[in-house]
């Protein structure tokens, strides 16, 4: 016999759910929370609209201007969805719709193992291979001077990156569309690419919102490989062949070293806290479009 | 036979790997006529009435030989332009599957598959398709409203005005009625009815009531093959075979 009747336990029972819920919806509430006090004392001192627009980075002399690494963060972020969304797009139309059933079944391990691998090997990657490749083939070939650490280098890794995670998405969105909708298309006389173009696209369209949203946030927040090729340089870039530097990795690089410099460890934290914001930002939006196209 | 034959399907055979799913299907579909495919679930009915649009051409792992003549025309053997083809039928299938656009858009994304390119022209024959399918007193005022927003039965409706927008002479119907309620299905069949004189209307069902209600000419299926066909005074009223009358006392489905 149980000590409890069923409707105790059921009682008891959901208020673990209900624990459950509570930590994961809290939990990003205090993590903001957290992050703004500690970046409280650098937003008392210095307005939002300078911190943010400032470009002169000297936390020796008490100037923090974060605009060099929100524009090299959203430059390195652009590049990489533009490479990846018509590779992913394109892949998955292609596997999904032109190939046999049996080249999913070996394509879908494979895409598995690269969304596995850790991204220190792919900074590494970027390192032996994309670097010198910018530096001594590309670069020279386009007759621009460049030392292969670039936005460019750090656009390239990282899409490499977010390539199998997007494309699972999108290949499972693909899927999910009834063989019967395209029944339904072929039977008014479309033809493949008609079928694809005015229907499949568009059915498709809020999870393939969804994916590259998914993509741009990972690429945003992604701190190690980006780290390892971007150069670091916290300079303005003037082309996508310049070194630059990320917010992630303006954190990773510096937290736990200078803290002895003012404000610094706030100024940190404030990074965190734009990042935050941002990934937030592309979330909302994302949603909107999602709830947009989601009505067909 | 006093009338035309509008399809004639000749040693269909389909084999799905090992799976054989049509055997031998021999059968003269009569033009501008009701013809009514009978028989339990799972017998290939539905695979039948794919074949004559060329739909298995969806799924590769189908092998389909014989010939199916429309127009005395082979379809099977037809190389090019199988879309033109799949024109001359429209589909109606279980369930309605509206395309994930506007009510509209539904009817003249057909129309621009058909050719048709002037606004004035598909203003004028959306409205047309819509009053055949006896819904365009129901959708006059949402015309821009996604076409999943309908009932289940509108959307059938729906379907059935789109099918018909790109101009077939044929239209195939798969269990049309099997996903709705009373009203929608005698919606659906009393448009079939009026629809006949212009159109050769194969339907595939398994409502015996359905069949004797609105079938011109039946052709009673069973595991893969045809065991009888004829008009329906034929088939229901004095059936040959043993397996047909089985059915048609309701003894196995």
């Amino acid at each position: 016999m149980y000590l409890l009747n069923r409707v105790q336990r059921h009682r008891v029972n959901s208020t673990w759910m209900v624990i459950s819920l509570a930590l994961v919806a809290f939990l990003p509430f205090l993590l903001f929370i957290g992050l703004y006090l500690k970046s409280a004392m650098l937003l008392r001192d210095y307005s939002l609209f300078d911190l943010v627009f400032s470009k002169i980075w000297k936390p020796s002399s008490g100037q923090f201007g974060f605009y060099p690494f929100i524009v090299g963060s959203v430059w390195v972020t652009m590049l990489a969805m533009i490479i990846t969304a018509p590779v992913c797009l394109l892949t998955a139309i292609y596997v999904t719709q032109y190939t046999r059933k049996f080249v999913l079944r070996i394509m879908h391990p494979a895409i598995d193992i690269l969304a596995g691998i850790p991204s220190v090997v792919y900074g590494l990657w970027g390192i032996l291979v994309i670097v010198p490749f910018i530096s001594r083939y590309l670069g020279p070939w386009l007759e621009v001077k460049t030392m292969g650490y670039s936005i460019l280098a750090a656009a390239f890794v990282l899409s490499i990156m977010i390539i199998p995670f997007v494309l699972n998405i999108l290949i499972e969105i693909f899927k999910a569309i009834p063989v019967e909708l395209k029944e339904a298309t072929w039977s008014l006389g479309a033809t493949e690419w008609q079928t694809i173009k005015h229907v499949l696209l568009r059915k498709a369209l809020p999870g393939i919102i969804a994916a590259f949203g998914f993509g741009l946030a990972r690429a945003f927040g992604e701190t190690m490989a980006v780290l390892m090729v971007v150069g670091n340089v916290v300079k303005l870039p003037k082309s996508v062949f310049d070194p630059g530097y990320t917010l992630p990795a303006l954190i990773a690089n510096n937290y736990g070293e200078m803290l002895s410099i003012p404000k610094y460890d706030s100024a940190l934290m404030f990074a965190a806290l734009l990042l935050l914001v941002v990934s937030l930002f592309f979330n909302l939006v994302m949603h909107f479009f999602i709830v947009k196209f989601n009505k067909y | 036979m006093e009338h035309e034959t509008k399809i004639e399907i000749r040693d269909l055979n389909v084999f799905a790997g090992k799976n054989q799913i049509l055997k031998n299907i021999n059968i003269d579909i009569p033009k501008n006529k009701i013809t009514v495919i009978l028989g339990p679930s799972g017998c290939g009915k539905t695979t039948l009435l794919k074949c004559m649009n060329r739909l298995t051409d969806l799924y590769p792992e189908l092998k389909v030989s014989g010939r199916i003549m429309i127009d005395n025309n082979n379809i099977l053997a037809a190389k090019e332009d199988i879309y033109k083809l799949r024109q001359q039928m429209g589909l109606l299938s279980q369930r309605p599957y509206p395309l994930p656009m506007t009510i509209y858009n539904n009817i003249a994304y057909a129309l621009k598959l058909r050719g048709i390119k002037k606004r004035r022209e598909i203003h004028k024959l959306v409205l047309h398709y819509l009053q055949q399918a006896n819904l365009w007193d129901e959708v006059r005022d949402r015309m821009r409203e996604p076409a999943v927003r309908l009932s289940i039965g509108q959307q059938q409706r729906l379907c059935l005005a789109r099918g018909l927008a790109v101009n077939p002479e044929i239209i195939l119907a798969d269990e049309p009625t099997s996903a709705l309620d009373p009203i929608s299905s005698q919606f659906i069949e009393e448009t079939f009815s009026k629809l006949k004189n212009d159109y050769t209307i194969v339907l595939v069902t398994h409502i015996l009531r359905q069949a004797k209600r609105i079938a011109n000419h039946v052709v009673f299926m069973y595991l893969g093959e045809v065991i009888e066909q004829g008009s329906v005074e034929e088939v229901f009223g004095n059936p040959k075979m043993e397996k047909t009358k089985l059915y048609l006392g309701g003894t196995f489905n």
